[in-house]
């Protein structure tokens, strides 16, 4: 589903290169980790998947395509198929919970029918039922990333990336929010998360990919956060 | 991508960024009245062009007793000579479309109605003033044929043509019309980067929603289109009060004050006004939306 092979990016300016020579394999419906300290080349990771990046060398499959030779008119059907969850949200703060989830439709053309259909049965499907009216400010964060994840999801993608999605939420919200993601994933979503959350990791035991200043140092099925563990 | 969406996009657009988009109006408004100002001038010394050059003529004066010229040696001219001039000009047509000869009564007729608040009116004799034929061509500028037949010829004086003098008035006319233009020119610069200005500061007060809309895979084009129609939008509105200043421009200055007061030509009518209207708004629109398609592709990349 998500391949990089020998993939290095530096970046302008930069000492060293965010990537450096990084060959992963994610095959479809997988769930995974991405694990390393701050700036160890996570985000890279999915901005690359995501082709917001380019990769100064190697090469990038996403959903059977080869990124490097897709043209950028084109970017935007693979974005569809990709769900997109960040750590602050990125809610809009004047729309509804159902108008941010509605957004993602609208501006991709779908008839209002369509998206009036599809809207109840997402909302249900992150729990949210009932909070269609609430703005973003009258929820928890909780609440608010399940929005986000009612959002990402609502194009039935193939892959979700979250990058560190509990990183604003406490322990037992994070938990909530991981059954989430599980219960997506076991629709048949590959998900890629990146996260800094050891409890987390260490408790669903899924496959662990670790970065560290640009090189994989770690590929582990049903792994932990820690090295060796 | 849905009309009903992009018209609520657009209104959110134009109430989040108003003083901008009143700024992007105004000066819209500005620079198309000049540049609309400049074509109508034109119009109008087309149309002044067309008036006097219909009327100008080819005078060719004839010796009198007290000519000095040096074809004039032999003193005023004779019956026969005249004659010959006249019929030689009949001869000269399709070019030469009428002949009027001035006699010198005439002639003291027309000096005394020139100059009658001037002392010279009353001293002016009938034989002070010279004979003349008024040759009216078919074609104005062909005038050096004319003066090719008569220019030191025996008998004549002298040979003018009157569109020489208008020449240096249109002259003039031309070099304030290429001003206004100029001063249009640069002022439909100064609009394209306030517009474009304008777009900056919309894209990145709405950076959170085209963020969002690149995430979900938003095409390039439904993202910009409602910053362009913003643009277009704007554009119009100062394209609209553009013609609206023209158009009382015309009313107050034209019809109301110079027509009454210069009746010695014609003034554009409404038509003309109503001619320019397509290259205001294409210019308007034009400009609104090259300047923002330009600004969003440096600001809105996918």
């Amino acid at each position: 589903m998500i391949r990089f092979e020998n993939v290095t990016k530096i970046y302008k300016g930069a000492p060293r290169p965010a990537l450096d020579d990084v060959s992963v394999d994610i095959d479809k419906g997988e769930f995974v980790f991405l694990v390393g300290a701050s700036g160890s080349g996570k985000s890279t990771f999915l901005r690359l998947a995501l082709r917001e990046e380019r990769p100064t060398s190697g090469n990038i499959w996403v959903a059977g395509k080869d990124l490097n030779k897709m043209p950028s008119w084109k970017v935007p059907m693979l974005r569809r198929q990709i769900g997109c969850v960040f750590q602050d949200f990125r809610l809009l703060p004047n729309k509804t919970v159902a108008g941010n989830v509605a957004f993602a439709l609208e501006v991709i053309g779908r008839p209002s029918s369509e998206i009036k259909r599809v809207i109840p049965n997402v909302l249900e499907l992150v729990g949210l039922e009932g909070k269609e009216d609430s703005y973003p400010n009258e929820i928890s964060g909780g609440e608010q990333q399940r929005v986000a994840i009612a959002r990402a999801f609502i194009n039935r993608p193939s892959v979700l990336i979250a990058d560190e999605p509990t990183g604003n939420l406490d322990p037992e919200t994070s938990v909530g929010i991981m059954k989430l993601l599980d219960r997506i994933n076991r629709i048949g979503t590959t998900v890629v998360m990146a996260t800094h959350d050891v409890a987390i990791v260490d408790q669903m035991r899924k496959r662990v990919i670790e970065i560290d200043t640009g090189h994989v140092v770690r590929d582990q099925a049903r792994g932990v956060y820690g090295a060796g563990a | 991508m849905r009309i009903g969406f992009v018209l609520k996009e657009v209104g959110i657009g134009l109430r989040r960024n108003v003083t901008l988009t009143i700024a992007v109006i105004i000066t819209v408004a500005v620079s198309l009245s000049l540049f609309g100002a400049s074509l109508l001038v034109r119009a109008q010394v087309g149309q002044m062009k067309d008036y006097w050059y219909d009327r100008v003529e080819v005078s060719i004066f004839l010796c009198g007793e007290i000519s000095d010229a040096p074809s004039c040696a032999d003193g005023e001219i004779s019956k026969a000579e005249k004659d010959k001039i006249r019929e030689e000009l009949e001869g000269l047509k399709p070019l030469v479309e009428t002949v009027y000869y001035e006699s010198k009564t005439e002639a003291l007729k027309r000096f005394k109605e020139q100059f009658k608040d001037s002392p010279l009116a009353d001293t002016a004799t009938v034989d002070q003033m010279p004979e003349s034929f008024r040759v009216k061509l078919s074609d104005p500028t062909k005038f050096a044929v004319i003066a090719a037949a008569f220019v030191d010829r025996n008998g004549v004086e002298d040979v003018r043509d009157q569109r020489a003098s208008l020449e240096r008035l249109f002259k003039a006319l031309s070099g304030l019309q290429n001003l206004a233009l100029v001063i249009a020119v640069v002022m439909l610069v100064v609009t394209g980067l306030l517009i474009s200005n304008t777009m900056r500061v919309a894209a990145f007060s709405r950076r959170r929603e085209t963020s969002i809309m690149r995430l979900v895979g938003a095409s390039n084009w439904s993202i910009r289109f409602p910053f362009l129609v913003e643009a277009a939008l704007a554009a119009v509105l100062g394209t609209l009060v553009a013609v609206g200043a023209l158009a009382a421009g015309k009313y107050y200055l034209i019809d109301q004050t110079l027509a009454s007061t210069f009746t010695f030509t014609t003034f554009i009518d409404w038509d003309a006004l109503y001619a320019i209207i397509p290259a205001l708004l294409a210019a308007g629109i034009g400009l609104a939306v090259v300047a923002a398609g330009l600004t969003l592709r440096k600001y809105l990349k996918v």
